[in-house]
């Protein structure tokens, strides 16, 4: 326990030891540090910045998806009033076809009743006149009274 | 343990004598036998034991940084230089935090001292007689593994600081400004100069032996009191030994701390401008 030279070369291993630290051991792990530390920066800003794109993206999509969705809406709404009209459309047009299908069939039924009319008529004429005949017993001239039935039938 | 069954005295002496080498007056450059040869050799030998030890957990504390040193990229770190650069940042908030100037000699120092004497004081860690054992088996009589409870190793890491200290306190201020600050503190008065000089030296060299002192007086009264432990009958000596053993995980720690601390502490006074 004495003080001898050990106390020397404890000051110069010390010093050897200080010099190799300070030249070969410190300088690349705090560069090393520094440098991890500026990407760990870089990374923190970059998943800020990754953080407020997506923020931007997700509105982004929002917006397109809300002016869709109305777009739909308003293609939906347009299809319906369109339809409806086709509907009405056509439900004119039917009401008009049926009308006009009617009166056709109503002017066919009069002229036919015309038409049936007439005959009846000459068929009247003719059973008149042999009506007549029978009962007269052939004094009437056909040809002479005939005129006179016919007018008669129109008549009718 | 020198010789058969030797008393507690002789037990504890051997345990706290160095391996010296040195210039004997009458035997010339031998290893010293005993603890008078040892005496006899005064200044001019040298304690095998604490160069050994010490250069030899330099060294580890050296490959392992250096090691960090070639290893260390901006990627993710792994194992052990996690754990190494958890050391490193350590040592690096010491020097944050109480080193005021700009020196690229601070936070080598402070990794150096901080590591260093870590690694010295830790081998206080195995047992008392393990290594004096196999070096008796080996033919070497003495041998104390713990540098730091040897004063001349606290003493030389003190004394480095010191001449650190002028160092840089004359590059900084000049030869002029330092010696002024000597003169004219703490009482600015020219009739108080040799007061203010005769305090300030005093302060000054104080700087270094309590560093030196402090650290060597908790090594060696922790030395001490494991080789009181170990005078106990073996089935007994746990009781004692483990606590005291976990106890210094503080001691050691606290005591590396303290050592890089204050020396940055005192070589950032040296930076400082009034």
């Amino acid at each position: 326990m004495n003080i001898n030279m050990t106390l020397i070369g404890q000051m110069i291993a010390f010093a050897i030891f200080v010099w190799f630290c300070m030249k070969y051991v410190w300088p690349p792990i705090t560069q090393a540090l520094t440098e991890r530390q500026q990407r760990i920066q870089e990374g923190l800003e970059e998943a800020d910045r990754a953080r407020a794109e997506l923020h931007k993206a997700n509105e982004q999509a929002e917006e397109t998806l809300r002016e869709s969705r109305e777009e739909a809406a308003r293609i939906l709404d347009k299809t319906r009033s369109r339809a409806n009209q086709m509907i009405e459309e056509a439900r004119t047009d039917a009401r008009a076809e049926g009308e006009r299908m009617i009166a056709n069939a109503r002017s066919e039924i009069d002229s036919e009743i015309q038409q049936a009319k007439s005959e009846l008529r000459a068929q009247v004429a003719a059973l008149a006149i042999q009506g007549a005949e029978r009962i007269l017993e052939s004094s009437i001239d056909e040809k002479k009274h005939r005129e006179m039935v016919d007018r008669l039938a129109e008549e009718l | 343990m020198a010789g058969n069954a030797p008393t507690s005295t002789e037990y504890i002496t051997h345990h706290l004598q160095n391996l010296t080498f040195g210039l004997h007056p009458d035997h010339g450059w031998a290893i010293a036998h005993n603890a008078e040869e040892a005496r006899a050799m005064g200044f001019w030998a040298i304690n095998l034991d604490t160069m050994g030890w010490s250069i030899a957990t330099g060294l580890l504390f050296l490959w392992l940084f250096r090691f960090l040193a070639r290893t260390a990229t901006s990627g993710v770190p792994t194992g052990l230089q996690n754990a190494l650069e958890m050391v490193f940042e350590f040592a690096n908030g010491i020097v944050r935090t109480s080193f005021s100037g700009q020196s690229k000699l601070a936070g080598p120092l402070a990794l150096t001292l901080f590591c260093w004497i870590f690694f010295m004081n830790s081998l206080k860690w195995l047992p008392i007689d393990l290594i004096p054992q196999i070096a008796h088996k080996l033919g070497i009589e003495y041998m104390r593994i713990v540098p730091t409870s040897d004063p001349n190793a606290t003493l030389g890491m003190g004394f480095a600081i010191f001449l650190l200290v002028i160092y840089y306190s004359i590059r900084n201020k000049g030869f002029s400004g330092f010696a002024k600050e000597l003169s004219f503190r703490p009482f600015n008065h020219w009739a108080l100069i040799p007061f203010n000089l005769i305090l300030e030296l005093v302060v000054l060299i104080v700087k270094p032996i309590s560093l030196g002192l402090r650290l060597f007086g908790n090594m060696f009264a922790g030395e001490v009191i494991f080789i009181m432990i170990s005078l106990l009958p073996f089935w007994a000596i746990w009781v004692l030994d483990v606590p005291w053993a976990i106890f210094h995980i503080l001691v050691i720690t606290l005591q590396a701390f303290i050592f890089a601390v204050l020396s940055v502490v005192y070589l950032s006074a040296c930076f400082e401008e009034h």
